[in-house]
């Protein structure tokens, strides 16, 4: 009965994330670089890169401004993803303060028609670099999606969902930009098994659930 | 009891594990008011969707909202309003906001510190923003 496999993994978490590099970097603030995008759809970039910075403010970090780093990045002849996240770690620590940096790939942004039905989908994976040491902190990968609509689900990302479902109803991007706000909260929200560590700004700082 | 009831229903794959991830912990209430300043930060990185002057106002109206509950403004929403006062032309605005910035997240001091030198040069030679 599917009852017996559930209810243990709620008591033991999955094999649990070697937070060593994290715990000893102690990163105060997050430099969310402009998603690169596997996705044929033009905004995703700007969708998943936008929404990246409420998961990670509200699990305690300080987060660059998003639209002002991309003018930042663009007057000093940086316009694309691709370009950003090739830039070193010490550059980007020098230039901007940030303690760590937030490399985020789409991988799937937008809506897939079929026969009888239609699916939007947002998967997304990120990587946080210790911006003082090029070290690896943690990474992870999360998706979301409008076939979920129907499940009944707890806790904040529920509430999320049902959220989302209610704005639903605009054009295909905007659906799209509403997933992308479940798929980061999914991969940057803190804390969560296995997910970000929180920050000094947190009241739960450097718990892991 | 609640997961018993979820998981009779049914529910699979990716659902599951996200409501066995949130098994432990009630949403906590947020720490800053946040109210549309995602969207409006999406649509300054998406040209044309709402003009500078419209997403001022938009913004002021949220930090009075905060204010007045006493809520805290997300990191970065005094210097994303401070780069909408420079496009619309109020340098003197947009490095009040800097400022402010700083002093409410310290952990930008070094990036808004490089603006306001940015800004001070532009002023003082009258450049194009």
């Amino acid at each position: 009965m599917a009852l017996a496999i559930f209810l243990p993994a709620c008591a033991t978490p999955p094999t649990p994330y070697d937070y060593s590099a994290f715990k000893q970097a102690r990163p105060a603030s997050m430099l969310v670089l402009p998603p690169l995008n596997d996705s044929p759809e033009v905004n995703a970039t700007a969708g998943v890169w936008a929404h990246a910075v409420r998961p990670l403010a509200e699990g305690g970090y300080y987060v660059f401004p998003i639209a002002l780093v991309a003018e930042t990045f663009r007057q000093n002849g940086l316009d694309n993803a691709a370009d950003i996240q090739e830039v070193s770690p010490q550059k980007l620590h020098e230039f901007f303060g940030a303690d760590a940096a937030v490399y985020i790939r789409v991988i799937d942004y937008g809506t897939t028609y079929k026969v009888i039905s239609s699916d939007t989908r947002v998967a997304v994976e990120g990587r946080i670099i210790d911006l003082r040491s090029g070290q690896l902190l943690w990474q992870g990968q999360a998706a979301a999606s409008s076939a979920e609509q129907q499940q009944n689900q707890g806790g904040l990302i529920g509430a999320l969902v049902s959220a989302v479902i209610k704005q639903i109803g605009d054009t295909v991007t905007d659906a799209a930009f509403n997933y992308a706000a479940i798929a980061d909260q999914r991969l940057l929200a803190a804390p969560q098994t296995n997910g970000v560590l929180t920050g000094p700004r947190s009241p739960h700082y450097q718990q892991t659930k | 009891m609640k997961l018993i009831a979820h998981a009779t229903r049914g529910a699979i794959g990716i659902a599951v594990i996200s409501l066995l991830a949130g098994c432990a912990t009630p949403p906590p209430k947020t720490l800053y008011s946040w109210e549309n300043f995602t969207r409006l930060q999406y649509e300054t990185l998406v040209p044309a969707e709402t003009t500078p002057d419209e997403q001022i106002n938009q913004l002021q109206l949220q930090a009075e909202r905060a204010a007045a509950a006493g809520d805290a403004l997300p990191p970065g929403f005094r210097a994303h309003l401070g780069m909408l006062y420079l496009s619309a032309g109020n340098t003197a605005e947009a490095g009040n906001l800097w400022r402010a910035e700083k002093v409410a997240f310290p952990e930008s001091a070094l990036y808004m510190d490089k603006l306001l030198n940015r800004l001070g040069a532009a002023d003082t030679k009258q450049v194009k923003q």
